[in-house]
C-alpha cells in the first residue's frame, strides 16, 4: 500500500525518507515540488498527485509536508488518515512535530515508522502499543526496551496487540489514580453583514486523561444525551451499550485519548457568545479607509469571554493600518496583509474596540470586498450546548479514583462577513 | 533546495542505484559532490583548489565512515549502538551507507534488542543491493523462526520476508507455510503480510501462496482477518470463490477487527456482494426516478417500498453485511467511515443510503486533506441524490479561510443541491462569493451561477440580470467569466435578450480578456439580426484593431464579418472584404485557412459551386445550446472512495465493481455446516492455551467441515505435502549454499 514516505519542509528540502518496500528514488518528489510551485498558498497543493508510475498523497501539518508514495489503487483516505496518525504520534512522543524535533530524534522516528507499517500496511498505530515498544525519548533511554529483553521477555512484549483491549497496555500502576475528562465544544458560525447568523453549529469532543491502575471499566452518563446528534467513538467504547442506553461504557487506554467527538443536533438554536459591530469602509478616490470594530458579549450565561483573538485578511490594496485599540495589542503584517488583534478578556462594562484608518496604495481602486473577520475565543466552565455529564462510575478495580470534569467552549471556524 | 543542489542530489542518487561504492557523510555533501564532479576536468587554479578542499572534506568523511566501521566491530555494545544510530541517521537522510554492510550484518545476532532492531532496519534497506552479503544473516532468522516466543518468531519472519533477495524465495515460502499454521495469531498475521512481500518478489509463487491464503482465510482471529484479506486483494482478488465460506465469519468479525483491516475487508466485501446478490434497486429505473421526485416526499417512497417488498426479498447475507457495517459509521477513523459510506452507496436499497449522510458531513470537520476527498465523494453522490445532502446544505457554505480546491468543491456541491425551493438562499450566498478576493474562486462562482440558471428556469432571468451587473465589475477575470457565461445562457434562450447584447456591445471597448471579447463578437454575429444597427458598427471598430487582436478574437471577427455579409451585405461588404484581406496575410495559418474558407463560402464567384447557395444556412444554422453540467457527472463509473474516483482516471490495480447479477447465484455456497451464533466469534484472547481450548470447542464441527470437502481437499492435502517435501529439499540445498557462502566470506574477512 504505502510504498515510501518523504518528509519535506517549507523550503522544499527532503529531510527524511523511509521506504517500506524497495527503494523509490527521491526524484519522484519533483512532481510534488512542481505542484507546490504552481500552488499560490501552501494549503493549495492538491492532496493527491498522479505521476507516471506512482501516486503521491500528501498532508500538510506544522508546515511539514508528509508525502506518501503509492503504487496502486488504495483508498486515498486510508493513506491520509494514516499520515495524520503518524503526525499525532510524533506530537505525542516529542511534544511538538517540527523539523528540528524529528531530526533530533531521527532514530526514534525511524523505529516508530518501522513499527507502524509492515510492507506498507498499518501494523501498530495505537499509541499505547507503540509506547510499550518504543519508549518516548523523555524516559531514560538507557532502559530502552523491548522485543526480546534479556529477562522478562513476555511482559516486555507488545501484549496489547494480542489482547481483547488492544488499546490498553497491561500492568499499569499508579499511586494516584485519576481520571480527567474535558468537554470541549467549538462553535462554527458564519455571521453576515447585518449580524444575523447564516449558519451555526456546535461540534464537541470529550478528551480524557486517564491514569488508573489495572483494568478499570468506566461508565460515563450524561444528563441530556439527546443533545448528541452524531457521534464518533474511540474504539474502546461499547457501541451496543450506547445504542441501547445512551451510556458510554469503556475500558480506557492509558493516558491521553479522545473518547468521543460529537455534533449537536441542528434543531437546537446555537447561542452566539459575541457580537461584532463593524464599520470598515473605503472611499472611491481617496487613499484612506476607515476601520472601526467593537466587540461585545452576547448569550454567555454570565461567563467571561476570554482569550479573544480577532484576525482579518485585509484587501491587497491596503498599505498600512493605523489603529488604536482600547485594550490589547494589534499587529498588521504589510506583506500578507493580515491584521491580528489580541483582545484578551472582554469586559462587558467597557467594550473593547479597535479604531483608526487604513492607508491604501495611491491610485489603487476601491477594493470590492470588505474583509472577513475571524474570531477565536474561550469560555471556561461552560459547554455552550448545555451538555452535562451526569456521573462517572468505575468497575473492575477496588480503589477510589479521583475524578474531574472540565467544560470549555471555544470558537471554531467563527467568521463574520463585513 | 536549489535546482543545482537538487541536480547534485540526482547525480548522487544515480550513483547510489548503480551501487558504486563511494563514501559520503554528514553536512557539506553538496560541496563534496560538486568537488567530485569537477575533479576530472579541473584545470584552472581556482577550480583545482576547490577540488582540493573538497577532497580534504571527502577524506575526513571517509575517515568518519572508517570510524563507524571500527565502532561496529568493537566489543562494546554501547559503541555499536551509537554507530548504528548514526547509520540509521544516514539512511533517513537518504545517504548511502551500503559499504558498511559487512560490519553491520555481523551484529544481526546481537543480544541487545535495540541494536538488533536497527540492524534489521539497515538490512531491509540494503539487502537488495548486497544480495550475497545479505545471505549471511539468513541463518539467524531461520533459528529465530523456531523460537518459543511468538514475538521473536514474528519479527524474524517479518525481516526475513522483507529481504528482497530472490535466492531465498524457497526459504521464505517454507517459513510462510509454517507460520501460517503457527499457534499464535500474531505470527499468523505476520505470515499474511509476508505473503504479499513474497508475491511482489516472485509472482511465480502465486499458486502456492493462494493455498496459504485459503488456509488463513479460515482463521477466526480478528488479528489475522484484516491482513489476510489484504493479501487476498493483492495476490488473487479474482478468486471470489475463496470468500464464500468465510463471508459470514468476516461480516461478524468486522466490528472487532482493527480499523485498517476494516477498510480493506469492507472494500473487498463490497466487490463480493456485487457479484453474489441481486440488485436491491428496484428495476434500475428507480435510479432516475429518485432524482426527480421520490426523495422529496418520503411518504410515497415508503409506499412504493412496501409494494416492492413483495417482489424483492433481500438475501439475509446481504442484510447481514449492511447491518454489521452500520455501527462502523461511528468510527473515529475517517477511512473506515468513508468505506462504509461507499458500501451503502453501492449495496444498500436506495432509501437506506441516507443514513451515511450525517457521518460524511461530520468528516468535513476533519483535516483539509480529508475534507478534500470527502467533498469529492459527496459531489458525485449529490448529482444523483440531491435529497441526501439537502438538509445539510449549510455545511457546504464556503469560509474565506478554506483553501481554493475546498472552495471549488463546496461550490460544486451547492450547485448540485440547488432546486426551486432553495435557489434564492444559494444565490444570496453566491453573491458573497462573487465578491471574494480569491478571483479564481469568484470566476468559479460565476460558472456555478450559470449552471443554476440553466437548470432552474425560474431563476434564469434573475441570474442573467445579476450577471449583467457583474459586467461592470472592476476585475477583469470576473467580467470575462460573466461574458462567457452570459453567452452560454443567451444561447439557451435567445429570444428576448437583445437588450443584454446591446449592453455588452457598449462594454466591449473596456473588456480586454480575449475569451470575453471573442464571446461578445460571437454573440453579435449569431444574433446580428436582433441588433441590426450596432453589429456593423462593432465590425467597423474591429476592422481597425484587427491586427492587434489575439487569435481567438480574430477568428470571431472573421465569423462576424461573414455573418454580417450574409445578412446585411449592403452596409458591410467593403468592411468584410477588408477584414478578409487582412486575414489572408495573417501570421497564423489557422486564421489564413479560415479566411480562405469563408471567402469561398460567402463571396459568389464562378468557381464556387453549390455550397455558395447554402452559405447562409451553414453559417446561421440554429446551434444547439451548450450543456452546463457538473464536472463530477460521470465520476460514478468509479467506486466511491477509491483513488481512481479521486483522480477521475483508472489507477493501476483498480478493481472494477461489477454490475449486479440478473439472477442470484447460489446462496448455499456461503453455508457453513453449523451456523454459530455471533458471540462465539468474539475476539480470541491471543494466548495459545485459550486458543487450544477454543479449538477443542470447535473441533468437532471443524472436522465435519473438513470432511465435507472430502475427496477434493484430501487430494489437495497429499499433493501439497508432496510439494512441501520437495520444497524442503530445495530449501535444504539453498541453506547449504548459504552456509558455505558464509564460511567463505568469514574466512575472507579474517584475511
Amino acid at each position: 500500500m504505502i510504498h515510501s514516505l518523504f518528509l519535506v519542509n517549507a523550503s522544499g528540502d527532503i529531510f527524511l525518507e523511509k521506504h517500506w518496500k524497495s527503494v523509490v528514488s527521491r526524484s519522484v518528489c519533483d512532481y510534488f515540488f512542481e505542484a507546490q510551485e504552481r500552488a499560490t498558498e501552501p494549503e493549495n497543493v492538491p492532496p493527491v498527485i498522479p505521476t507516471p508510475h506512482h501516486y503521491l498523497i500528501s498532508v500538510l501539518r506544522h508546515r511539514i509536508y508528509f508525502v506518501a508514495v503509492i503504487q496502486s489503487e488504495v483508498p486515498p483516505l486510508f493513506v491520509i488518515e494514516f499520515l495524520h496518525r503518524v503526525v499525532d504520534t510524533f506530537q505525542d512522543y516529542f511534544g511538538v512535530c517540527t523539523e528540528a524535533a524529528i531530526k533530533d530524534n531521527v532514530v526514534v522516528v525511524y523505529e516508530l515508522l518501522e513499527e507502524m507499517l509492515d510492507n506498507g500496511f498499518p501494523l501498530a498505530t495505537e499509541s499505547n502499543i507503540l509506547k510499550e515498544l518504543i519508549k518516548p525519548p523523555t524516559i531514560l533511554r538507557t532502559m530502552v526496551n523491548t522485543i526480546t529483553g534479556s529477562t522478562n521477555v513476555g511482559e516486555q512484549l507488545p501484549t496489547g496487540q494480542l489482547s481483547v483491549v488492544p488499546w490498553r497496555r497491561t500492568g499499569v500502576k499508579y499511586t494516584n489514580n485519576e481520571a480527567y475528562f474535558d468537554v470541549v465544544e467549538e462553535i462554527d458560525a458564519i455571521i453576515d453583514k447585518s449580524g444575523s447568523t447564516i449558519t451555526a453549529e456546535i461540534q464537541g469532543v470529550i478528551d480524557a486523561c486517564v491514569k488508573l491502575t489495572g483494568m478499570p471499566d468506566l461508565t460515563l452518563s450524561f444528563m441530556n444525551p439527546r443533545l448528541l446528534d452524531d457521534v464518533s467513538f474511540h474504539p474502546c467504547v461499547r457501541f451496543k451499550r450506547w445504542e441501547a442506553e445512551r451510556i458510554l461504557s469503556f475500558i480506557p487506554p492509558d493516558g491521553n485519548f479522545r473518547l468521543l467527538s460529537y455534533h449537536v443536533s441542528s434543531q437546537n438554536l446555537v447561542a452566539i457568545p459575541v457580537y461584532v459591530k463593524h464599520n470598515i469602509s473605503f472611499r472611491e478616490g481617496s487613499s484612506q479607509g476607515r476601520f472601526d470594530l467593537t466587540l461585545g458579549p452576547k448569550q454567555t450565561m454570565g461567563k467571561a469571554v476570554e482569550s479573544v483573538l480577532v484576525s482579518s485578511q485585509l484587501p491587497r490594496g491596503v498599505l498600512n493600518a493605523n489603529l488604536n485599540p482600547s485594550q490589547g495589542t494589534y499587529t498588521f503584517d504589510p506583506v500578507t496583509k493580515m491584521l491580528t488583534w489580541d483582545v484578551g478578556k472582554i469586559n462587558p462594562q467597557k467594550l473593547p474596540s479597535l479604531k483608526g484608518t487604513m492607508s491604501l496604495q495611491a491610485g489603487a481602486s476601491k477594493p470590492d470586498e470588505n474583509p472577513t473577520i475571524n474570531i477565536q475565543l474561550k469560555i471556561q466552565q461552560m459547554a455552550i450546548s448545555g451538555l452535562k455529564v451526569n456521573r462517572l462510575d468505575m468497575y473492575g478495580e477496588k480503589y477510589k479514583p479521583f475524578k474531574g470534569i472540565k467544560y470549555m467552549t471555544k470558537a471554531g471556524k467563527f467568521q463574520v462577513r463585513t | 533546495m536549489t535546482p543545482v543542489e537538487r541536480g547534485a542530489e540526482d547525480v548522487y542518487l544515480s550513483r547510489m542505484s548503480t551501487g558504486a561504492s563511494y563514501n559520503d557523510q554528514g553536512g557539506a555533501e553538496a560541496a563534496v559532490e560538486a568537488g567530485q564532479e569537477s575533479t576530472p576536468t579541473s584545470s584552472g587554479a581556482g577550480a583545482g583548489a576547490g577540488a582540493g578542499a573538497a577532497f580534504g572534506l571527502f577524506s575526513t568523511d571517509f575517515k568518519k565512515n572508517e570510524d563507524l566501521k571500527e565502532m561496529l566491530e568493537s566489543n562494546k555494545e554501547s559503541l555499536k549502538l551509537e554507530a548504528m544510530k548514526r547509520v540509521v541517521g544516514l539512511i533517513a537522510k537518504g545517504k548511502n551507507a551500503s559499504e558498511l554492510f559487512p560490519a553491520v550484518v555481523k551484529n544481526v545476532a546481537n543480544k541487545n534488542i535495540e541494536l538488533k532492531k536497527l540492524v534489521y532496519v539497515y538490512l531491509v534497506r540494503y539487502a537488495e543491493e548486497q544480495q550475497d552479503l545479505a545471505l549471511l544473516s539468513i541463518s539467524t532468522f531461520q533459528r529465530a523462526l523456531k523460537d518459543p516466543n511468538q514475538f521473536i518468531r514474528a519479527s524474524a519472519l517479518r525481516v526475513l520476508s522483507s529481504i528482497r533477495v530472490p535466492i531465498i524465495v524457497p526459504i521464505m515460502m517454507l517459513a510462510i507455510k509454517e507460520s501460517a499454521a503457527d499457534m499464535s495469531p500474531y505470527v499468523r498475521k505476520t505470515s499474511a503480510h509476508a505473503i504479499q512481500k513474497l508475491y511482489s518478489l516472485d509472482p511465480d509463487q502465486k499458486e502456492q501462496l493462494i493455498e496459504v491464503i485459503e488456509k488463513l482465510l479460515k482463521d477466526k482471529s480478528t488479528l489475522v482477518a484484516g491482513s489476510v484479506v489484504m493479501a487476498f486483494e493483492e495476490v488473487c482478488p479474482d478468486r471470489i470463490d475463496l470468500i464464500h465460506k468465510n463471508y459470514r465469519k468476516l461480516c461478524n468479525l468486522l466490528v472487532d477487527v482493527e480499523e485498517w483491516g476494516q477498510v480493506v475487508i469492507i472494500s473487498m466485501l463490497t466487490r463480493y456482494a456485487r457479484t453474489q446478490f441481486i440488485s436491491p434497486w428496484k428495476e434500475g429505473a428507480m435510479f432516475d426516478e429518485n432524482n426527480e421526485k421520490a426523495f422529496y416526499d418520503s411518504d410515497s417512497e415508503e409506499k412504493k417500498d412496501q409494494m416492492e417488498a413483495k417482489t424483492y426479498i433481500m438475501d439475509p447475507d446481504h442484510r447481514l453485511l449492511l447491518r454489521n457495517t452500520k455501527p462502523l459509521l461511528q468510527s473515529r477513523n475517517t477511512a473506515v467511515v468513508m468505506s462504509v459510506a461507499q458500501l451503502y452507496w453501492h449495496l444498500a436499497p436506495k432509501h437506506e443510503v441516507t443514513i451515511v449522510t450525517k457521518s460524511l458531513v461530520r468528516l468535513l470537520r476533519s483535516h483539509r486533506e480529508v475534507q478534500y476527498i470527502v467533498l469529492q465523494n459527496i459531489a458525485t453522490m449529490s448529482i444523483q441524490r440531491k435529497g441526501m445532502f439537502e438538509p445539510f446544505m449549510k455545511s457546504f457554505y464556503v469560509r474565506s479561510t478554506d483553501s481554493t480546491h475546498i472552495k471549488t468543491l463546496k461550490l460544486e456541491i451547492l450547485t448540485n443541491l440547488a432546486n426551486e425551493a432553495n435557489i434564492s438562499t444559494i444565490l444570496r450566498e453566491f453573491q458573497t462569493y462573487v465578491k471574494s478576493q480569491d478571483k479564481a474562486f469568484a470566476a468559479a462562482t460565476i460558472q456555478a451561477i450559470g449552471r443554476c440558471a440553466t437548470n432552474i428556469s425560474e431563476v434564469t432571468d434573475t441570474c442573467l440580470n445579476g450577471l449583467v451587473l457583474l459586467l461592470s465589475n472592476r476585475d477583469e477575470t470576473v467580467v470575462a467569466e460573466s461574458v462567457v457565461v452570459i453567452k452560454k445562457l443567451l444561447q439557451t434562450q435567445p429570444t428576448q435578450h437583445s437588450e443584454i447584447i446591446k449592453h455588452m456591445a457598449k462594454l466591449f471597448d473596456n473588456i480586454t480578456v480575449p475569451m470575453a471579447r471573442a464571446s461578445i463578437l460571437w454573440l453579435m454575429g449569431e444574433y446580428c439580426e436582433r441588433v441590426p444597427k450596432i453589429a456593423p458598427d462593432v465590425l467597423r471598430k474591429m476592422a481597425k484593431t484587427f491586427t492587434a487582436e489575439e487569435d481567438i478574437v480574430k477568428l470571431q471577427i472573421v465569423n462576424l464579418a461573414a455573418k454580417l455579409y450574409l445578412t446585411n451585405s449592403k452596409q458591410t461588404k467593403l468592411l468584410t472584404q477588408y477584414i478578409l484581406n487582412l486575414g489572408k496575410y495573417d501570421q497564423n495559418y489557422d486564421i489564413r485557412d479560415r479566411t480562405r474558407f469563408i471567402r469561398q463560402l460567402i463571396v459568389p464567384s464562378e468557381k464556387s459551386g453549390a455550397l455558395n447557395k447554402y452559405a447562409r444556412r451553414i453559417l446561421l444554422a440554429p446551434k444547439p445550446a451548450p450543456v452546463l453540467e457538473s464536472a463530477f457527472k460521470d465520476r460514478d463509473r468509479y467506486q466511491l472512495g477509491t483513488l481512481s474516483h479521486s483522480l477521475n482516471t483508472k489507477a493501476s490495480g483498480y478493481q472494477e465493481l461489477s454490475d449486479w447479477p440478473a439472477v442470484a447465484p447460489d446462496q448455499s455456497v456461503r453455508n457453513v455446516e453449523v451456523i454459530e451464533p455471533v458471540k462465539e466469534w468474539a475476539p480470541l484472547v491471543g494466548k495459545a492455551k485459550q486458543r487450544k481450548s477454543d479449538e477443542k470447542f470447535y473441533s468437532d464441527e471443524e472436522e465435519e467441515k473438513e470432511e465435507e470437502g472430502s475427496d477434493s481437499s484430501g487430494s489437495e492435502d497429499s499433493s501439497s505435502s508432496s510439494s512441501s517435501s520437495s520444497g524442503e529439499a530445495l530449501c535444504l540445498f539453498v541453506c547449504l549454499k548459504v552456509y558455505v557462502f558464509c564460511l567463505v566470506t568469514f574466512i575472507l574477512f579474517r584475511v
